[in-house]
């Protein structure tokens, strides 16, 4: 073992998240380690910081999100494990490994108990591509999006191998149930994201932040929300990802009043917490690319604010969107499944494509004052006529309780 | 059915076919959502809740569940209960065991020696607080009675039956002033009663003394007039 001094590389507040990567390569090459060994533990560290920091915001968003619900409906929450109840996820974590696990006879043991596996791994994937900050990105893959969405898409598989798996007849319903919605709000959800690959004119998420950048007037930034086919592609985006990641008020697969828990119905212990888990990171997956996509990402949010670490920024624009995932959990009741169908396939669907032709114009018209006047009755007045038909024709004919009402 | 029969609905149903902005319904929901959310921190008629170990409800003059006998003066010897048995005679699921106690020459002590009510038993329903001509048993307000004891523990004995009058004042003033001044009355009564029969029967004594004197003094007489006929 020859011993080389190797000096220690130098790193600001803006590169802190690298600092683990850097240690480990900088321990590596002081024991002499070859090239290859240094390569895989940096990248191996790496890897390590995006799952600690999402496994813990996991824990910290599973007490926010009881605390946020609770104050809703005027309640305080858990506030008994430790100070406001800081050491809540600790306590549930302890609980969920120390319960006992259960497999039905009927159920297909490997698929059982591969599928909560198989859950978590799509969401830590696709958080590895997600720039997260301008010197926090992962893997800065070209092919970033087109990643993304083909991940993704795995976790539909694994919520189909629990509810087949199971041997049971709630997880299969729940499951058919989720394959229905996650596809069918899988099409707005890519549809809406291609009007931002058309103007940034690339697959690299990094790349779509930094296009990003500018600010209008030198105070708005140019974020693609800022712009009328933005706008409407952030807005069936934002609905398209709650429905993607199972939230209320389109959590219908694990719909408890129907279908006791979905496909969870047969998971208990440890593996229940990873689907919950799984489900988590993919919100966070799921957001985290909403906030790439139309909020610019990393970008500031005003031109003097420069100076804060980008990543803090990320996770800001992060917690907003989740907070208000939260609020409208504790607001709305949940949707049909034929309300639910026809939401996606009539509305988000035409809107989603409408996006399209918009976002060209917006490019070919050069982004000014035109492309305005042209986008934006593009995509209004198809919008008025779209939910005129929809009050009208498409919605569902008035209920008549008989005994309610007489 | 019927036509003229109508409900009142809280919002104003939007007439089919009238363009509202889609998602108004949604942002109003949110707002209100909203205000709790917010509201929650700073109003506190909003948070109901009370951290039960650490605060307290006060509860209500009515609220009522196992019975407790009450005392007045001394847990010992004060006891209202003359172990008359009504209650355990009326007592529906038979929760209640009174065994009288009685002195060496076997003569009732009008107390209970022995007073038990099994609360696993006691279905809460009060006849016992109801039948009871001593005002002895009463519903009590005490709520924290688990323990983890299943039989004895269930089991309450006069150690802990016996309250004190002052206790069931706390409890219900309203019930135990009538009570109280009812008693007072009674016993007043009952004061009245005996000094009225202690004079009579003063009286009665007097009297009988006097005629006893009377019969003394007229058998005196005769005697005299014996002795002066026999003399004569």
């Amino acid at each position: 073992m020859i011993f080389a001094t190797v000096p220690f590389p130098s790193f600001t507040l803006e590169s802190l998240p690298q600092l683990p990567k850097l240690l480990v390569e900088w321990l590596l090459m002081l024991v002499g380690a070859p090239d290859w060994l240094v390569s895989i533990g940096g990248t191996a560290a790496m890897a390590g910081t995006v799952v600690g920091v999402f496994l813990s915001a996991f824990a910290l968003l599973s007490l926010v999100e009881r605390k946020t619900l609770a104050r809703i409906q005027n309640r305080l929450g858990p506030n008994r494990a430790g100070w406001f109840g800081i050491l809540q996820p600790v306590a549930d974590g302890i609980k969920m490994l120390t319960k006992e696990d259960i497999v039905p006879t009927k159920a297909e043991w490997l698929l059982h108990l591969a599928a909560p596996i198989l859950i978590v791994v799509p969401s830590i994937l696709a958080l590895g591509v997600m720039p997260l900050g301008r010197e926090w990105v992962p893997v800065n893959m070209e092919l970033g999006l087109l990643f993304f969405f083909s991940v993704g898409a795995l976790t539909e598989l694994s919520v189909f191998m629990a509810g087949w798996a199971s041997g049971s007849k709630f997880p299969m319903l729940g499951a058919m149930r989720a394959i229905s919605q996650m596809v069918s709000y899988e099409l707005p959800l890519i549809i809406s994201a291609l009007g931002v690959i058309m103007v940034t004119g690339s697959l690299r998420l990094s790349d779509i932040v930094v296009h990003q950048g500018d600010f209008y007037f030198g105070f708005i930034p140019k974020w693609n929300l800022f712009t009328p086919w933005g706008f409407a592609a952030g807005l069936i985006f934002y609905i398209a990802s709650i429905a993607e990641a199972n939230r209320c008020p389109f959590d219908l697969p694990e719909g408890e009043s129907e279908i006791v828990a979905g496909h969870m119905t047969e998971y208990s212990g440890f593996k229940y917490a990873l689907f919950f888990m799984g489900e988590y990171l993919g919100l966070f997956a799921i957001a985290g690319l909403g906030v790439t996509l139309f909020l610019g990402g990393w970008q500031a949010p005003l031109p003097f604010l420069g100076w804060v670490p980008t990543w803090i920024w990320f996770f800001a624009k992060l917690a907003v969107i989740i907070m208000s995932y939260l609020w409208i959990r504790g607001t709305f009741p949940r949707v049909r499944i034929d309300q639910l169908m026809r939401f996606a396939w009539l509305c988000l669907i035409p809107m989603a494509l409408l996006t399209i032709p918009a976002a060209a114009l917006w490019v070919f018209t050069g982004k000014g004052i035109v492309s305005w006047v042209v986008t934006v009755p593009l995509l209004l007045i198809p919008w008025v006529i779209l939910t005129i038909l929809f009050n009208k024709r498409l919605a569902p004919a008035t209920r008549t309780y008989t005994f309610a009402d007489s | 059915m019927s036509a003229e029969k109508t409900i009142d609905r809280l919002p104003a149903v939007p007439k089919p076919g009238r363009w509202i902005m889609p998602g108004l319904g949604l942002i109003q929901g949110l707002v209100i959502s909203g205000k709790n959310a917010i509201q929650s921190y700073y109003k506190k008629d909003r948070m109901t809740t009370i951290q039960y170990p650490e605060q307290r409800a006060v509860i209500s003059p009515n609220f009522r569940n196992f019975p407790f006998l009450c005392y007045d003066d001394d847990a010992a010897t004060g006891l209202r209960c003359t172990a008359c048995s009504i209650c355990e005679n009326e007592c529906p699921p038979q929760c209640i065991y009174i065994v009288l106690d009685r002195d060496e020459n076997g003569k009732s002590l009008k107390r209970p020696k022995v007073f038990d009510i099994d609360i696993s038993v006691c279905m809460n329903c009060g006849i016992c607080a109801e039948v009871c001509p001593f005002d002895s048993i009463y519903m009590d307000g005490e709520y924290e009675m688990s323990t983890d004891d299943r039989f004895g523990g269930l089991m309450l004995g006069l150690d802990r039956l016996a309250k004190s009058a002052e206790y069931h004042m706390k409890l219900r003033p309203e019930e135990a002033s009538a009570v109280m001044a009812k008693r007072k009355a009674e016993e007043e009564k009952k004061a009245a009663a005996a000094a009225a029969k202690a004079a009579k029967a003063k009286a009665d004594l007097e009297a009988k003394a006097k005629a006893a004197a009377e019969a003394k003094a007229a058998e005196e007489a005769q005697a005299a007039t014996e002795e002066k006929g026999e003399s004569a």
